[in-house]
């Protein structure tokens, strides 16, 4: 019988390592969500002394390649310094584990995210954000390329689904081009708040849609 | 990998009964003319004759007249021959009116939605917690644009049986003609339309075991419906292309293959399987009803885990299923079905649909059950959902 994953994903996936919770995380973060079908949270633990990643765990809700993703970066992400571990790459995870379906990217890719997110939220937390950039409309576009459009798994600027953005004194409003109630409306309005709601000078989010 | 397959997938399709084979081989190899007239060569009258008593045996089975069934390559086309020929017949002259469920298979719901873009009203009918069509929401629906209510006889994800009965009287009163997609249905829930007052309906061969491509259309005498399929005089003129010998007659010797004892045994399995699932494993719920349901249908959500690992643990045991996940299906859409009985996305994505069949046992039963229990177990440690609520009930 053929699979279509690896040996590796396949591997990963009914043995996945450093799965749970750290108690106490010095980051954590949590990418997509059960209605886009894949969710994963990723805990991180720091040396401060060597700024390295003492410990990392991970929890998924999804598919294998998910599941094997969420593994294969926590090996990756061990030890490594905190400036190395967030450049690790998808093709970096996908390659360590023999490379992933290209239709899986988006469920694989939140792995890659959720470590990225945990450290930043690591650095948020402990004052380690070197500049505070001012949020203007790209950096608002540059965030909502995380949030994935359930109907097609890319994200929702790609797909056009965000139809407008605007910054004015700390408040953003974002225009969504679905009906008010569209099977994914509220999926799409929460993940955006999420996003957006942590740059460190929005005071409001608003999520509007077209109809 | 397991050496025994155990194959719980019978709705998607069925393996072929090697009897309907044997009944097939003459008429690829021996008999392999087209259908003529009386007029025509020896080979041709004799394919002729097994047509009509193909024929004969399905209209039987659904309590109709030989010359008010005809056949399809499948449901799928004979659903869209419901719906578009209907439309066609009587778009100009009765109205542009036409009401489906919410919850039924893509033949009926992507024809309506054709229908919408050319300038027909569709209604789309919601469907309660157990996914029965209201009827006096039915009723009240109907206007007198209305042509056409398609409402499926049974559920192709959930196995919900719909009271065809209560919805053919209510047709019949509004002067409305009703389609019912059977096609999970056929054969395994009683369908007499000389009781029932349906106008149409959709059967296939390949759920019961007979050949794939093969599938009917039975339309009670004097229905208004135009030809969809152009070309020949085929079908009593209402479906051109050649008739397919082999399959009608594989398929009507599927049907008389399929018996009462058979249908009891799968719903043994079925209620074994749901019974077991329930109270062995814990944050788990049936989806649809427990008793109005397909005698070879279960469906059930497993909360805080996602249907594709699910599957691919179980393909590993040896074991086929089919989720309502989204990252099983190819439109990476969740099932429409599960978010139609007012269940969320969670919900969904953690659906498993167990079919039943004639080479199925209640020792695959048990493997199952014993499989999904590990599997479950082991992919809610993983998981971030639902650690807060091990203890509560659900």
């Amino acid at each position: 019988m053929k699979f279509p994953y690896t040996d590796i994903v396949l591997e990963h996936f009914r043995h996945p390592r450093n799965v749970g919770k750290i108690e106490n995380p010095d980051g954590k973060a949590t990418e997509g969500s059960p209605a886009c079908g894949d969710m994963v949270s990723v805990y991180i633990k720091v040396d401060p002394k060597t700024n390295t990643i003492a410990d990392v765990k991970f929890e998924s809700y999804g598919c294998a390649s998910n599941i094997a993703t969420g593994s294969i970066i926590t090996e990756l992400a061990k030890g490594k310094t905190l400036d190395e571990a967030k450049n690790i790459t998808w093709k970096e995870a996908s390659d360590a584990l023999g490379g992933l379906p290209k239709i899986k990217a988006h469920c694989s890719v939140l792995a890659v995210e959720g470590l990225r997110s945990a450290i930043q939220n690591y650095e948020e937390r402990h004052g380690l954000v070197k500049e505070k950039v001012p949020t203007t409309v790209e950096i608002v576009r540059q965030r909502l390329r995380k949030v994935v459009n359930p109907l097609t798994g890319l994200n929702v600027v790609r797909t056009n689904l965000v139809q407008d953005i605007e910054v004015t004194d700390g408040v953003v409003t974002v225009l969504i081009d679905l009906p008010q109630d569209h099977q994914f409306a509220n999926t799409i309005k929460d993940e955006v708040l999420e996003k957006i709601e942590t740059l460190w000078d929005v005071k409001e989010v608003m999520v509007k849609f077209t109809e | 990998m397991a050496d025994k397959f155990i194959y719980l997938d019978n709705a998607a399709t069925t393996r072929l009964d090697e009897r309907v084979l044997e009944a097939m081989r003459p008429y690829f190899f021996d008999t392999y003319a087209v259908a003529t007239s009386e007029f025509g060569y020896s080979q041709g009258i004799e394919a002729r004759e097994r047509l009509d008593e193909a024929r004969g045996v399905l209209a039987n089975a659904l309590g109709a007249a030989p010359e008010e069934f005809i056949f399809t390559s499948g449901s799928t086309e004979s659903s869209n021959i419901a719906l578009k020929g209907v439309a066609l017949a009587l778009g100009k002259k009765k109205g542009k009116h036409i009401i489906v469920s919410k919850i039924e298979d893509f033949p009926v719901l992507h024809s309506a939605q054709a229908l919408e873009r050319q300038g027909f009203q569709v209604t789309y009918l919601d469907v309660d917690a157990e996914g029965f069509v209201d009827l006096n929401r039915l009723r009240d629906s109907i206007t007198n644009e209305t042509i056409l209510v398609s409402i499926q006889h049974a559920n192709q994800e959930i196995g919900t049986v719909q009271d065809i009965e209560a919805i053919g009287r209510i047709c019949r009163e509004k002067e409305v003609l009703f389609h019912a997609d059977a096609t999970h249905a056929f054969m395994r829930v009683p369908l007499d339309m000389k009781t029932i007052a349906v106008d149409l309906v959709t059967v296939s061969a390949h759920t019961i075991h007979g050949p794939k491509g093969i599938g009917g259309l039975c339309i009670r005498q004097g229905t208004q419906i135009a030809k969809w399929v152009d070309g020949g005089f085929q079908e009593f003129n209402l479906r051109a292309g050649l008739e397919n010998i082999p399959a009608v007659v594989g398929f009507a010797k599927a049907v008389e293959l399929v018996t009462l004892e058979e249908t009891k045994r799968l719903q043994e399995m079925r209620d074994h399987l749901i019974d077991r699932m329930l109270t062995e494993i814990p944050h788990s719920i049936l989806n649809g009803h427990r008793w109005k349901r397909l005698p070879q249908n279960a469906n059930i959500t497993f909360h805080y885990v996602e249907g594709e690992s699910i599957t691919l643990h179980l393909d590993m045991h040896g074991i086929a299923v089919s989720t309502g996940s989204a990252c099983f299906s190819r439109s990476l859409e969740a099932s429409h079905v599960i978010l139609g009985i007012g269940g969320d996305h969670e919900r969904a994505h953690g659906s498993i649909r167990f079919t039943f069949g004639r080479y199925n046992s209640l020792e695959d039963v048990d493997t199952a059950v014993q499989a999904l229990a590990e599997i479950v177990k082991e992919l809610r440690k993983i998981s971030p959902l639902g650690k807060d609520k091990e203890k509560e009930e659900v």
